[in-house]
């Protein structure tokens, strides 16, 4: 009788182990469906035209938030992008980068087109109003927030990831900040060759 | 004669090393605390604020704290605290300064703590250098040069 409540009790440590693991590597996955990243956006760019996401579709894309009253990080990651396309070279025709302003009250896309001249000029920049910002954020489940500071000016806190969307315009992963150039550009490569499964 | 010749040509080396040492070396002081190679990557064009690097040891035995920076090339300065964390960037002021604790060593670099030079009146030159006054609340002010470098800096290094 002992031996079998020890079995059983075992048996049940197993399970327990197996589910806990389960339900780890299931948490660890990427969103579902449901919780999708990306979303249609139409918003004005520096080229002085405006970008559909509809009109990316068939080729893969990069997009990225940041403000132009950015010390570092969006400059740098600016600034890693070029070097990543310039790297690719003919390899990356095929892919698009575009970085969304999360301050559109400072960044105009005329500033934001002088900005960007100090970038590989296959980088966009694109400005969405003040009214389409949290919609396009939001489809990308991407942070942005105003943060006055004391002496009566402000500056942006938000996400600094770049996503990577395939040639349907769907999730296909992120760049990360703390990534050594060498990991990023692999990445890009795989988006370009893997990301058209699905293609038409 | 032939060990003349080496101890020649061993002299001269010795010198031309001395003189490369002394033509990189970019530091200076202000009581106990030494100030290694302020440098800023230059920002892009039209770029309303840029980010000030450098290195700061502190080999006293009180601590101090950088408390404002100033620079002509800005309409004001301070310094920043820096975060990413889960993929967001946070920057914050450091209330009350940095502290620089003694005989530690704090270094302003990238994704962390910096100078940030905001409303640029123009944008420095790569290769350049422009005057800047740190000012601790022990060590007193000190004027420092920071040079202008590539944008990306020393993550080029990594082989961008
Ligand atoms: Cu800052």
């Amino acid at each position: 009788m002992l031996r079998k409540i020890r079995i059983l009790l075992w048996a049940l440590v197993a399970v327990a182990i197996a589910g806990g693991g389960a339900y780890y590597s299931l948490g660890r996955q990427l969103p579902t469906p449901s919780l999708a990243i990306g979303g249609p956006f139409r918003l004005a760019a520096s080229t002085g035209d405006v970008v559909d996401s509809e009109k990316l579709k068939g080729r893969p894309f990069a997009v990225f938030f940041g403000f132009t009253h950015c010390p570092e990080v969006c400059p740098t990651t600016l600034h890693e992008m070029s070097s990543a396309l310039g790297k690719l070279g003919d390899d990356g025709k095929d892919l698009n980068v575009l970085f969304i302003t999360v301050d559109p009250e400072r960044d105009t896309i005329e500033f934001m087109k002088s900005y960007l001249t100090s970038f590989d000029p296959r980088i966009v920049g694109l400005r969405p109003t003040p009214e389409e910002l949290p919609q396009v954020a939001k489809a990308y489940r991407a942070f942005y927030e105003k943060v006055p500071m004391s002496d009566g000016d402000y500056t942006m806190n938000h996400t600094a990831l770049v996503y990577l969307m395939d040639r349907q315009g769907t999730f296909f992963g992120t760049l990360d900040y703390e990534e050594k150039p060498e990991v990023r550009l692999t990445k890009l490569r795989r988006l370009l060759k893997e990301g058209q499964s699905r293609s038409r | 004669m032939k060990l003349i010749k080496e101890l020649t040509v061993a002299v001269a080396l010795t010198c031309a090393a001395f003189i490369t040492s002394l033509a990189q070396a970019h530091d200076y002081k202000a009581g106990p605390l030494t100030i290694e190679h302020p440098w800023t990557p230059q920002p892009p064009v039209g770029a309303k604020v840029a980010a000030g690097f450098l290195k700061i040891t502190n080999g006293g035995a009180q601590d101090d704290r950088l408390v404002a920076v100033a620079s002509d090339i800005a309409g004001k300065t301070q310094v920043h605290g820096m975060k990413v964390e889960k993929g967001i960037m946070t920057m914050f002021e450091l209330e009350g300064g940095l502290v620089i604790p003694a005989g530690g060593t704090v270094e302003l670099k990238s994704r962390s703590n910096h100078v940030m030079f905001m409303d640029l009146k123009s944008r420095p030159e790569k290769g350049a250098t422009f005057k800047a006054t740190l000012t601790f609340e022990k060590a007193g002010s000190v004027a420092v040069d920071f040079k202008v470098e590539a944008m990306g800096g020393d993550m080029d290094h990594e082989g961008m």
